[in-house]
């Protein structure tokens, strides 16, 4: 289970986000909706541990969170299989079908200096099923994925969720999960009915 | 940690920059001190303990802000923080790398080049043991001093003038090492205070380092 209770997120000195709470159950999946700037990143470092909270909770325990950010965190230097080598030893996994998941098995030689954005993409995400975690933490996991490659995700994802994992999804497209639940980010704002002069034609 | 050892001992054999960069500064630096002081065999045999330590000293400087900024720049640094590694594990793994693709090779072209400012044979030992008990101290200062630059853009003379400081003591030692040697005088307690130093290093700037990360992670 994963247990959110009453947090309160903030990016560097900014308030972003107050009391905001959830529970996930095993199979679970959150998507995290909110215009640009309302503050899904910031939910979602904050979930991954990398920012703490300013008030309320997270119960989880962390060894069970894996977070994929912008960043793929591709090596150029090193080839599509030295990548996923890697990051199989740093957490000691040993799954041997993570190439053909991800459809990237005709790419394994390739340095990832020489991959596309979809592709470095797809090494990105293959992270996610590496890691073994129960808990994916997903901040706009589709961009630069061509749309059979954001099919193919979706049912990656619909398999995490039914194998009793949990995910929690920043994503401005609908991604075909059954049964996900939604949250308005902005729902959380600190302040409420925020003045846009444009909008209201000051000028 | 391991695992990051290895992968960035590959990254600096690839890349080019990392490896070969620190030997050749170090080298060019070296062989640029007869053309400055001129070719007094004897005047470069007293100076060649401090010139050997110091251009060691600058040569491992040069590769620190590539410690940890590049992980920073392509998510590496966040997916890392979110692994079940423990982040002053992946600070030691950093700085053990560094030693090895820095430290390490600068300690082994440190014998030839002594011959080529005309250290007596006396010194050789001792600067070959302190340059490989000191560049550990070197490579964990250094680490620390990426480590609480890394989230700024182009922090390198930073990170120069944070460490710069922090390296005096283990200059000292070092050179004090050799100079003592060659003058027959007993070196042991320079060398031990100078591992004593690296062990100190080793112990506890990870856990400084780990705090820095965090910190710029948020």
């Amino acid at each position: 289970m994963f247990a959110v209770q009453n947090i309160d997120a903030q990016r560097g000195t900014r308030h972003v986000l107050t009391n905001v709470s959830f529970t996930l159950d095993a199979g679970a999946c959150l998507f995290l909706r909110g215009p640009n700037g309302s503050g899904k990143t910031t939910l979602l470092r904050t979930l991954a541990g990398l920012t703490p909270p300013s008030a309320g909770s997270i119960n989880v325990n962390p060894d069970e969170i894996v977070y994929t950010a912008h960043l793929d965190a591709v090596k150029p230097q090193l080839t599509v299989a030295e990548n996923i080598a890697f990051w199989h030893a740093v957490y000691q996994t040993e799954q041997t079908d993570t190439l053909t998941r991800f459809n990237l098995s005709d790419l394994a030689q390739r340095d990832g200096a020489t991959l596309s954005a979809g592709q470095k993409r797809r090494l990105g995400l293959a992270r996610l099923y590496i890691s073994g975690c129960k808990i994916w933490l997903l901040d706009e996991p589709t961009t630069a994925l061509d749309a059979d490659h954001v099919a193919q995700f979706a049912q990656i994802l619909t398999d995490h969720c039914a194998s009793g994992g949990i995910a929690v999804v920043s994503t401005h497209l609908d991604l075909p999960i059954a049964h996900a639940q939604i949250l308005n980010v902005a729902d959380y704002a600190p302040q409420t009915g925020t003045h846009d002069p444009f909008l209201e034609g000051s000028y | 940690m391991l695992a990051l050892i290895r992968r960035d001992i590959t990254l600096a054999l690839r890349s080019g920059g990392g490896f070969g960069l620190a030997l050749a500064f170090f080298l060019i630096l070296t062989l640029f001190v007869p053309f400055g002081v001129g070719p007094d065999r004897e005047l470069l045999s007293i100076i060649a303990p401090g010139i050997l330590w110091i251009g060691a000293l600058l040569s491992c400087l040069l590769s620190l802000d590539r410690v940890f900024q590049l992980d920073a720049e392509d998510g590496t640094l966040e997916a890392l923080a979110t692994a079940p590694l423990p982040l002053s594990g992946i600070a030691t793994a950093k700085a053990i790398a560094h030693w090895i693709t820095t430290g390490l090779p600068l300690t082994i072209a440190s014998a030839p080049l002594g011959y080529l400012l005309g250290l007596p044979a006396t010194g050789y030992l001792p600067l070959v043991l302190s340059l490989l008990s000191g560049t550990v101290a070197l490579s964990f200062i250094g680490m620390f001093g990426a480590a609480v630059t890394v989230g700024i853009k182009r922090g390198g003379l930073l990170l120069s003038l944070l460490v710069l400081p922090l390296y005096i003591p283990t200059l000292i030692l070092g050179a004090q090492c050799v100079t003592r040697s060659i003058n027959g005088d007993s070196a042991v307690a320079s060398f031990a205070l100078l591992t004593g130093l690296s062990l100190l290093t080793i112990a506890l700037i990870p856990f400084a380092a780990s705090m820095a990360l965090r910190a710029n992670l948020r």
